[in-house]
């Protein structure tokens, strides 16, 4: 294999897609979107919505026809698992992650090998971006497995030349000894880890600054405000991007932050972003806030068309200064259904709801307190116990507190307090109640 | 021979109690005893009144979670070592107590100790095998 340096591949990318003008851009688009319908189009459940509603690869003449596509939802996904969205043939697909945080049924995604190739390429382009390539010591410190955040961008940063650390998620000790031996320049970890991990490493008497050889960080994974990224920055001397992905999009990579560190670039070749009105549907003009509605328009195994990410955001309506033409979506404010982020995980109250209902010693009634305690997220759970379970036992009262804290532990990965209240204490409220009451400070 | 406890599920408040001894005072019930055991988070109150079916019924309509929970009262001498024997004989015959919590009447006079074990008719012939007087209900309820 040909070797480069790190500047050649920086020079490089300076040719690439990422600068193509806007005509040809959105010819890419729609050359590739009608190609995506005609592969969805051998998927169970969107062949049966094109039948249904009289869909066809030529109706579409420029990217704004995509508003003539459906919506898909979460719920779409879930209805559909495992294998309602796949349109090639099993023996075509290499691999499957599935969503964190989700119970009964999770969301799959699957992956062909020009999939993972092409997931890995976004990631390899965002840290370009950002100057890095051969003779960086990259330590992704996101957890590896099921979830998108490990494999998906280790494959990447493969893919860019770095040298790759897959340390994984936790166990800080370990993370820093890494660090020191290795001389890492790069780590892509969670806002609230890094914060944790300046405390302990305070604790330890190691000056990030001095003794480390950091120089960029990503942040992913969870939202995170403008102050903890410059407090970041502060404590290690770094720069620090912030980066943006859901697994129903490949994972991590789908939007990045370029040097100029203002708003997140979206690769306009591999996705089709709109931002609607959360309750109408209804497009919104570049500039204005809604939610983020994204389509795959590079992806065999499993195409994914006007997905409602949830995720509230704008559309740059300006060109970047960098000269990149790909637009940019605004750092995310917010969710427009109750989900929250904790340690990286995806909770939907709804998810710790089903958990709650499936224990009868505890009502229905709950809410969710999340806090940071010293840089670390906690989910506390507060629940009230059902009078005729009570039996006086104290015992049995820490044998349930136990029995929902593995329960919510093993289906939604993570470990959350458990507090019994007596019964009626948690406020009734009619209609739609504020379940969750998040403290912390981003 | 046995006594009806009251316990109560307590969030750690002390507000909670005092809500508690103003309600049963209200309604003219007699806390002979209390005591009570808590985790951090929460704890339980368990209470001897002078009308537990009484003091159940107006602590439930209140909304506690409160229940009857059959314990066991006995008179202990009240000198150094009087427990000590009655807690050696219920080990011998492997009886678990879960807790137990004592109050005395009037110094210098006997100790009350209730008992909390699983096995209480086993118990009870141990105690009553040892020569240890059980309190009866109507004992209690009515000091």
């Amino acid at each position: 294999m040909k070797s480069f340096t790190k500047e050649q591949v920086l020079e490089e990318g300076k040719n690439s897609i990422e600068f193509l003008k806007r005509e040809e851009l959105e010819k890419i688009q729609v050359n590739r979107l009608k190609k995506t319908i005609e592969r969805a189009n051998n998927s169970p459940f969107y062949k049966n919505i094109f039948k249904k509603e009289g869909i066809h690869p030529e109706d579409i003449k420029c990217t704004d026809d995509i508003r003539k596509l459906p919506f898909t939802t979460r719920e779409d996904l879930r209805e559909n698992f495992p294998f309602g969205f796949i349109a090639l043939s099993l023996n075509k697909i290499v691999r499957v992650h599935t969503s964190t945080g989700t119970t009964g049924k999770p969301k799959a995604i699957f992956f062909s090998k020009k999939d993972v190739d092409e997931a890995a390429g976004l990631i390899a382009r965002c840290m370009r971006m950002t100057g890095a390539g051969p003779g960086d010591v990259f330590q992704n410190m996101m957890s590896y497995g099921l979830f998108t955040g490990g494999l998906v961008f280790h494959y990447g940063a493969e893919k860019a030349g770095v040298l790759v650390i897959p340390a994984g998620a936790g166990n800080t000790e370990k993370q820093i000894e890494l660090m020191r031996d290795f001389k890492t320049t790069i780590v892509h970890i969670t806002p609230s880890y890094a914060l944790y991990l300046a405390d302990i490493l305070e604790e330890k008497g190691i000056d990030p600054e001095e003794e480390l050889n950091l120089q960029v960080v990503y942040l992913g994974a969870e939202p995170y405000s403008q102050k903890t990224r410059e407090k970041i920055e502060k404590i290690y001397g770094v720069n620090a991007f912030n980066c943006y992905g859901l697994s129903e999009m490949n994972g991590p990579g789908v939007g990045f932050e370029c040097p100029l560190k203002d708003g997140l670039h979206i690769w306009e070749d591999n996705f089709i972003l709109e931002v609607v009105d959360p309750l109408t549907g209804e497009p919104l003009p570049d500039g204005r806030e809604g939610e983020l509605v994204l389509t795959t328009i590079n992806r065999e195994a499993m195409p994914i068309i006007r997905y409602r990410t949830g995720d509230i955001t704008f559309i740059y309506p300006q060109v970047c200064g960098c000269g990149r033409t790909h637009r940019k979506i605004s750092p995310i404010k917010g969710r427009t259904d109750d989900m929250f982020i904790i340690k990286g995980v995806n909770v939907f109250p709804s998810e710790v709801e089903r958990v709650l209902m499936d224990t009868p010693e505890v009502a229905r009634n709950y809410q969710i307190v999340i806090e940071r305690e010293r840089s670390l997220d906690i989910m506390r759970i507060r629940v009230e116990i059902k009078k005729r379970f009570f039996d006086g036992s104290l015992e049995h009262l820490k044998e349930l507190q136990e029995k929902i804290k593995s329960k919510v532990k093993s289906e939604l990965m993570v470990t959350p307090r458990v507090e019994l209240l007596e019964p009626g204490t948690l406020p009734r409220t009619t209609g739609k109640s504020k379940r969750v009451i998040d403290k912390r400070r981003l | 021979m046995l006594v009806k406890q009251i316990s109560v599920f307590l969030e750690n408040k002390i507000g909670r109690l005092a809500e508690i001894t103003e309600l049963l005072g209200q309604n003219k019930i007699n806390i002979r005893a209390l005591a009570i055991a808590d985790t951090t988070e929460f704890g339980i109150l368990r209470l001897i009144v002078d009308n537990p079916e009484k003091a159940q019924e107006v602590l439930e309509d209140r909304g506690f979670a409160a229940k009857q929970t059959d314990v066991i009262v006995v008179k202990v001498a009240d000198k150094p070592g009087g427990l000590a024997g009655i807690l050696k004989e219920l080990k011998k015959s492997d009886l678990n107590v879960e807790y137990l919590y004592a109050f005395v009447k009037q110094s210098g006079e006997n100790a009350l100790v209730v008992f909390r074990i699983e096995n209480t008719s086993e118990a009870i012939k141990v105690l009553q095998g040892m020569g240890v007087e059980i309190i009866s209900p109507e004992e209690i309820y009515s000091l």
